[in-house]
């Protein structure tokens, strides 16, 4: 161990009043950076939302709730109802964690506790990998081998084989484009999410969790459901979340498969629509000022969604995390 | 080998540079400033209309810049005054007309195009004949099957499966759609209570795809299916097309000759004064084929700014003579001659004084 020399205390105390001297202005700078940063975000957010519904007020002003309540999208007659389109969007989106939640989570489980490290990374960058894709691609994949592959395979197998005809949700023709399709879609679309941010909530769960599970007497499965999985919920909920918001959102993708016909029925098998698909198609071509604002109303009422969304999954998190403090 | 790419590379930039300045340099000592053009709307003459501007930016030197974002598009930034042409599929209402800020609009029609009526039904590859009314019914769900009588009346000695027709329609407004429903409503007088024309309409059944290339993949791919696309699309793409029994008759196949035969048929018609805001659909005339249509560049009649104005003049009886010969090549009709000279004359009423 080396000595400090003599006069060490007083440069330093020199040294430091010195250094907030000099950076004293930098601090400033950098201080005022970094906020403009945080403000002008949310700014946008704001403005973003201001915008959108102030395009949209004229249509809110002349067709009231019935945008929200009606179900007939009739542009030539002037009838802007897009119940269909607010239906598609939550199902498609249901159907799309139904199928991606189990199978993300399974990976995410898979990789944190049973996975050799060897294995890890690869299967990991794979999944991640999928977020990557251009959504233009999925639906062209959507088109050329999704759906062929519904159609003749899937969905005869769930109608008839499985009998789920019997009940409304698989009832009718089997054209392919579909509610059923796009659900699909989203679903792998939304799963890089969901495994993504469940993994690294699991890895983050303390060994010492996991060690004191297993001198209890857990099985490996016991230790994982009953310590490991309730430490992580608030997190595996806040990555569905997200997974959701991807796809409540997706547009192109889900515009190319799922059949674009406004009306509401039971079956996934029928075509549908969404909010952001209905936007997509309508606007470029949208000349009529009514048919402007009644589809900026539709984004408007998508834009609440997402927020009402958000705000269910603060809620669930803080919920969660609470119930654990107790 | 390398290094000879990278000369020949360096070459042709210095070509290219050299060109780019002398034509700049003609421009300039032509008119006085190089004044580009803008414009924006349809994407259906898309493939032209840029054929064109790099033709004649080569030819003259003037650069048109055009932002193919749909004919609504167009219209709206036409009306609002930051393009100096728009351009649509489907003509302007009275109403959008009354709403452009610089003034009264003319329509000049340049090239046609037509829908054709696509499907992909098994063992039947040669030309199903079709009728108004028939074509009606099947895209409103009343004719259901394809061995429905009335389908099988019309293609004696075709044998049609007992199988449920699957309608695809366009999803996104569009001006193929507007061509359509716009010759069903004039053909068929339930149509037109029933459903009605636009660029977009309520369909009373069938699937929506996206875009030319989306009803397309989705009757490629569905055995029963039926739909409408382009017919430059589907020249392209060798789909299986019906021919449509026409005012006249006669079964046509759409072609770019039949399609030029309707606009003549309707041109002989027009009155002089015409704001060639018309409808050729079920136009007369043996060859007619009867989905078909006009696409119009949208100008103002008065031109605020005298430089800008003469150029866009220029370009369009540019297009209007040199370019219609090279609409062919692109599978777009061209416009019969006697209309192009008749609308050629329309252009000199343009005001060009530039007087705010």
């Amino acid at each position: 161990m080396t000595s400090l020399p003599v006069n060490w205390l007083e440069k330093e105390k020199d040294r430091r009043t010195l250094r907030v001297d000099a950076s004293s202005f930098s601090d400033k700078v950098y201080e005022g950076v970094t906020a403009a940063c945080a403000l002008v975000v949310p700014g946008l957010v704001i403005a973003i939302a201001v915008a959108v519904f102030a395009a949209a007020w004229p249509a809110f002003a002349k067709l009231g709730l019935s945008i929200v309540t009606t179900s007939d999208w009739d542009v030539a007659g002037g009838h802007f109802g897009a119940a269909p389109a607010i239906f598609g969007t939550m199902v498609s989106s249901a159907v799309a964690l139904i199928i991606a939640t189990p199978l993300a989570i399974g990976v995410a489980i898979f990789l944190s506790e049973f996975s050799p490290s060897w294995l890890r990374q690869p299967v990991g960058f794979l999944v991640d990998l999928l977020a990557a894709i251009p959504s233009v691609v999925y639906g062209l994949w959507g088109i050329f081998v999704l759906i062929p592959l519904l159609r003749e395979h899937v969905m005869p197998f769930l109608r008839d084989t499985l009998h789920l005809g019997a009940t409304p949700f698989f009832r009718g023709p089997a054209y392919g484009p579909s509610m059923l399709a796009a659900g699909v879609i989203l679903a792998i679309m939304a799963l890089p999410y969901i495994s993504s941010v469940s993994r690294e909530v699991l890895m983050a769960v303390p060994r010492s969790q996991r060690e004191a599970a297993l001198a209890l007497g857990a099985t490996r499965w016991e230790m994982i459901r009953d310590a490991v999985i309730p430490y992580a919920r608030s997190g595996i909920i806040g990555g569905i979340m997200l997974g959701l918001g991807r796809a409540l959102g997706e547009t192109m993708a889900v515009t190319m498969v799922i059949g674009n016909r406004p009306e509401i029925s039971a079956s996934l098998l029928a075509p549908g629509y969404t909010m952001a698909s209905l936007i997509a198609n309508e606007f470029s071509e949208a000349t009529n000022d009514l048919h402007l604002s009644a589809l900026m109303a539709v984004g408007a009422i998508l834009f609440v969604i997402t927020l009402i969304v958000n705000a269910v999954a603060r809620w669930l998190v803080w919920s969660v995390s609470r119930r654990r403090a107790q | 080998m390398k290094l000879a790419a990278l000369m020949l590379l360096a070459v042709a930039c210095a070509k290219e540079g050299a060109n780019n300045s002398a034509t700049a340099s003609s421009t300039t000592s032509s008119s006085g400033g190089s004044v580009d053009l803008t414009g924006a709307g349809a994407t259906f003459p898309y493939p032209i209309y840029s054929k064109w501007f790099s033709d004649y930016a080569t030819a003259t030197g003037v650069k048109i810049n055009y932002q193919s974002i749909g004919s609504g598009g167009g219209i709206r930034q036409l009306s609002e005054g930051t393009v100096d042409f728009g351009a649509s599929d489907s003509p302007m209402s009275d109403d959008e007309m009354s709403k452009a800020k610089g003034g009264p609009i003319l329509h000049i029609p340049t090239v046609l195009g037509a829908d054709v009526i696509t499907y992909n039904l098994p063992g039947v590859t040669a030309g199903l004949k079709l009728t108004s009314a028939v074509i009606a019914d099947i895209f409103m769900g009343r004719v259901k099957k394809w061995n429905d009588t009335r389908i099988a009346t019309l293609n004696a000695g075709v044998s049609l499966p007992n199988q449920d027709i699957l309608v695809v329609h366009r999803s996104d407004g569009s001006g193929t759609t507007y061509i359509f429903t716009d010759y069903l409503s004039t053909a068929v007088p339930a149509w037109k209570t029933k459903v009605g024309k636009g660029k977009e309409v309520k369909w009373p059944v069938g699937l929506g795809a996206k875009g030319n290339e989306g009803v397309a993949g989705q009757v490629k791919q569905t055995p029963g299916s039926i739909g409408y696309v382009e017919l430059a699309y589907a020249t392209q793409n060798n789909l299986p097309i019906a021919a449509i029994r026409n005012k006249s008759g006669q079964f046509v196949a759409a072609s770019v000759p039949a399609v030029t035969a309707a606009a003549a048929g309707a041109a002989k018609a027009l009155p002089a004064n015409t704001d060639y805001r018309i409808s050729i659909v079920d136009a007369p005339g043996a060859d007619s084929y009867p989905i078909s249509s006009f696409t119009w560049i949208l100008v103002y009649q008065h031109q605020t700014d005298a430089v800008k104005g003469k150029k866009l003049v220029d370009f369009l009886n540019w297009a209007l003579t040199e370019g219609e010969k090279s609409a062919v090549t692109l599978d777009y009709a061209p416009l019969p001659a006697e209309m192009a000279t008749t609308v050629k004359a329309r252009l000199g009423t343009i005001d060009l004084s530039g007087a705010k």
